[in-house]
């Protein structure tokens, strides 16, 4: 079976959980077997792994005609693009986009993140979707997020196939609740083009069916999964610590709810001294959360470290005793596992959307700062309750594989063409 | 002729309320009074009362020839006294009847089988004073919590005295031997050990009211054919089950009262009588003998005792509590004793259990508490509190062997004091007798107790010295000194 996949993100230049999830899917679609994907990226960088799907540069591929040979394009884009695809490519332009701002090869240039001029990239992604179409065979189209919903109504104009859209958020959960209208309107008009609607959880389905007016039978909930971690970063060893460590994880934004983090911490310290409170991540929420803090009068017992990536992340994670993810709404949330994997027993609000697969983790209503405090002090407190989360957590995480959720789409692919 | 031969269990647990780690040295009071007042109240109007009413008419109308049995837990019988004294009055009616026997069990509904032989065995014995003190009788037979049964659990019983047991047909037990013999122990070849059937027992108590169930609609009739059916040699069925089947797990619309009030009419044709198990045990023969090496009990799948200490929280949580009770046997004071007591509960742990098969379900459903991770939590901090309070009772750095023999002397010392004292009055009023006319002595007696606590003070401070001074360890002296002075200001003070 042969899908066509459009994706705003690949890792490993990833900015979020979106080419994580994308990834993961897409490897589990591959470990399946006899499938043929095609994963169309706005800008790749040529060091993504290729062995499970191909990949295509929305940056290299042209939308006007320019005569160029083949040496130029091996030599300009060689390193991310086979130039026979080029030309494949170049043979089934199907307009003339030369008012639009193109380079030496007619191809539209793309950033690849989310800048300022988001909806001209959004659209010119979808102008190149058509070329893209037009060229590869598929039988179904599968979008990844609203970034690329349009694109995927374009292919599915171009090719007649079935399109799949693949929500990974919706803005309700990005906004809580103060909706932009443009997004609203691009998810919205994805959402009744489509032929199947995948969620990552049965909260987000819900907004689906909801916020969107989508019919029930249209959407299909399949959770996300995890990929085992490497060996390499299993065994970081980490400075030993004389105090517990408490991580709060990720963007400090109104959507993960960091304040009830400062608060259960604060009602904890009133009762115990020997812990530390660590917020990792950056976002616009930060300095609020350092003033809060300083009000609380924890500011000593409560770190800051900005931005983490990669490997500092998982050294942070070893580091800890206990995860915590607060989240206001959280369409999925694939950090509590990646603490699970790492044997951090773990918090997380019930209005996550990994709530709903997890059954060894400490679920509490994100509002709920009594709740967080009780299960913090209880983890930090009573070893038992520290072994059990983290052993029965770890068995139960590594049971969550991407395999299993790439079956259940590819049964979904097998539905829709057999309508 | 065949016997049936029915027990009921009745057991509440006292349910904790909310109880968070702020809470710990500052709220020594865990139970939620609302939910358990409104949960037995409840089912002792759909259940135990209609029951009661059942077997009280039922015993009449068969000219007392029906017969049951009846093991309720302490815990259970402190909340009917409180919320639901009627309960006690009828239990008594039915007690009356001579038709109705009680089985002894540990008083709490307790783990401590498995864990605490000695706490085992007082909790046993205060159940069983409690059932003599409402319904004046002795039990004969003993149930323990869950069915929970082995070997060792089999001896000490036996040495309490019991002429029999109760507990579970488990198949892996079993094998193709019938629950429908009376055994013997293994381990205590004197006694008898009487076998539920679990398939006669579930059917009235899990399936009765179930269309789906291939024998639905289930009557008295056809129920009894299945028991008159069984080999000849098969004379006797166990059908244990909880009392709240009737009304509760079985709803009144069931038909679940017309249905056993219909039983004995049907067993009487065919020559099947009731027996209660003491009868059992004293009227048939023991056919084998029954080993049980490794604990098993009446719940899930496996009849083992994983429900309750099958996971890392359970351990933990039933290890600390445990650790306590040499300590709490040398307490007196009573609400650290009813504490003691109502955290025993198996319920507790139960709640705690992260089977999560299909098993699984039934734990959640009874379970008050979102996950079993909260309800550790909240035990935990619970018993974080009653630590502190054990604790504050004696300072922690005595050891129990030591706090043991400094009870003793003091209690020897009481009692020494009181002889003293008794001689001193008998002295006194002889002397007053000698003297004054009748209300002399009255009069008398009150500066009589101006000098005794000066004197028990004295007298204390004097042994207090003593037993340290006996023991000629030259390093511990110093440590002792200092609880043996602090031991009797407390006294003293009290008084």
């Amino acid at each position: 079976m042969k899908a066509l996949m459009f994706g705003w993100e690949f890792p490993p230049h990833i900015l979020g959980g979106l080419g994580t999830a994308s990834f993961g899917l897409t490897k589990g679609m591959a470990q399946c077997g006899d499938m043929d994907i095609t994963f169309v990226i706005p800008k790749p960088w040529g060091d993504e792994p290729k062995d499970f799907a191909r990949i295509i540069g929305a940056n290299t591929t042209p939308v006007s005609w320019r005569d160029v040979n083949w040496d130029y394009v091996e030599g300009r884009i060689g390193k991310v693009l086979d130039p026979q695809t080029y030309f494949d490519l170049r043979d089934h332009i199907y307009s003339d986009f030369n008012y639009l701002n193109t380079n030496d090869l007619g191809c539209i240039e793309f950033s690849g993140r989310y800048p300022d001029n988001l909806l001209e990239e959004i659209n010119n992604y979808s102008i190149v979707a058509g070329v893209i179409a037009r060229t590869v065979d598929c039988d179904v189209i599968h979008s990844h997020d609203w970034l690329t919903y349009p694109a995927g109504i374009h292919a599915k104009q171009v090719t007649g196939k079935p399109l799949v859209i693949h929500v990974h958020a919706t803005d309700f959960d990005r906004s809580r609740g103060k909706v932009n209208p443009t997004v609203f309107g691009i998810e919205k008009d994805g959402m009744n083009n489509a032929d199947h609607i995948i969620t990552v959880s049965n909260l987000t389905r819900k907004t689906v069916i909801e916020k969107y007016g989508i019919s029930p039978d249209k959407v299909t909930t399949v959770h996300n999964a995890v990929e085992p971690l490497s060996q390499e970063l299993l065994d970081l060893e980490v400075p030993p610590k004389h105090e517990k460590v408490v991580t709060f994880l990720g963007r400090i934004t109104m959507q993960k709810g960091p304040e009830y983090f400062v608060d259960a911490a604060w009602q904890v310290l009133q009762k115990v001294r020997n812990v530390q409170f660590v917020m990792a991540g950056s976002g616009d929420m930060m300095e609020k959360m350092i003033r809060l803090a300083a009000r609380r009068h924890i500011a000593g017992r409560f770190h800051f470290t900005g931005f983490l990536k990669g490997k500092q992340v998982y050294e942070m994670l070893k580091a800890s005793d206990v995860y915590i993810m607060p989240s206001v709404s959280e369409p999925f949330g694939i950090s509590p596992l990646e603490a699970m994997q790492m044997g951090v027993p773990s918090i997380i609000s019930k209005q996550s959307g990994c709530a709903e697969i997890l059954n060894n983790v400490i679920k509490v209503d994100y509002w709920d700062t009594n709740a967080i405090a009780d299960a913090i002090y209880s983890i930090i407190k009573y070893p038992g309750m520290y072994k059990q989360l983290r052993e029965q957590g770890l068995e139960e995480v590594n049971q969550i594989t991407w395999d299993k959720a790439g079956a259940k789409v590819i049964d979904i692919y097998k539905r829709l063409i057999n309508r | 002729m065949k016997s049936i031969c029915f027990y009921f269990q009745i057991h509440q647990p006292f349910r904790l309320k909310t109880y968070r780690f702020f809470d710990i040295g500052n709220d020594h009071y865990y139970y939620d009074d609302f939910a358990n007042d409104d949960i037995i109240t409840r089912i002792a109007q759909r259940s135990y009362m209609p029951a009661n009413q059942m077997l009280l008419d039922m015993i009449k109308e068969n000219g007392k020839k029906f017969k049951v049995a009846f093991s309720i837990s302490g815990t259970a019988l402190e909340q009917l006294e409180q919320y639901v004294p009627e309960f006690i009055d009828s239990m008594k009616e039915l007690a009356d009847t001579g038709c109705v026997e009680f089985l002894s069990e540990t008083y709490a509904h307790s783990l401590s089988s498995l864990v605490d032989p000695e706490e085992f065995i007082a909790q046993v014995k205060a159940h069983d004073e409690k059932i003599y003190q409402l319904f004046g009788q002795k039990p004969k037979v003993f149930r323990n919590t869950e069915l929970i049964y082995d070997d060792d659990i089999a001896s000490m019983v036996a040495s309490m005295g019991f002429k029999g047991a109760i507990t579970d047909g488990a198949k892996h037990i079993l094998g193709w031997k019938s629950p429908n013999y009376l055994y013997k122990a293994a381990s205590a070849p004197k006694m008898r050990l009487l076998l539920k059937n679990s398939k006669l027992s579930d059917d009235i108590a899990f399936r009765f009211s179930n269309p789906e169930w291939a024998a639905y609609p289930l009557t008295a009739d056809k129920y009894i054919d299945w028991i008159a059916a069984l080999p000849d040699e098969e004379m006797l069925v166990n059908l244990f089950m909880n009392y709240e089947t009737f009304g509760e797990l079985q709803p009144r619309e069931s038909g679940i009262f017309e249905f056993m009030k219909a039983l004995p009419r049907f067993a009487a044709e065919h020559n099947i009588e009731f027996m209660t198990p003491s009868e059992v045990v004293s009227k048939m023969k023991p056919v084998d003998v029954l080993s049980v090496m490794h604990p098993i009990s009446w719940a899930d799948e496996a009849r083992d005792t994983s429900a309750w200490m099958g996971n890392i929280l359970q351990d933990e949580a039933v290890n600390k509590l445990y650790c306590l009770s040499e300590r709490i046997r040398l307490i007196q004071d009573k609400r650290i004793r009813q504490d003691w007591n109502y955290l025993q509960a198996s319920d507790h742990f139960y709640y705690m259990s992260t089977k999560h098969s299909s098993d699984g379900s039934v734990h959640s459903h009874y379970s008050p508490y979102d996950s079993p991770y909260a309800a550790f939590t909240n035990y935990m901090n619970v018993l974080s509190d009653f630590l502190i309070r054990v604790r504050e009772q004696f300072p922690e750095e005595i050891e129990n062997e030591e706090l043991n023999a400094l009870l003793l002397t003091i209690r020897n010392q009481e009692k020494e004091i009181e002889e003293l004292n008794r001689e001193v009055e008998m002295m006194r009023n002889n002397i007053v007798k000698d003297t004054t006319g009748d209300f002399a002595p009255r009069v008398e007696e009150k500066p009589e107790e101006e000098p005794e606590p000066t004197k028990k003070i004295s007298v204390k401070k004097t042994v207090a010295k003593k037993s340290p001074a006996k023991k000629v360890s030259e390093k511990k002296s110093a440590a002792k000194k200092a609880p043996a002075k602090k031991t009797p200001a407390k006294k003293s003070a009290k008084k």
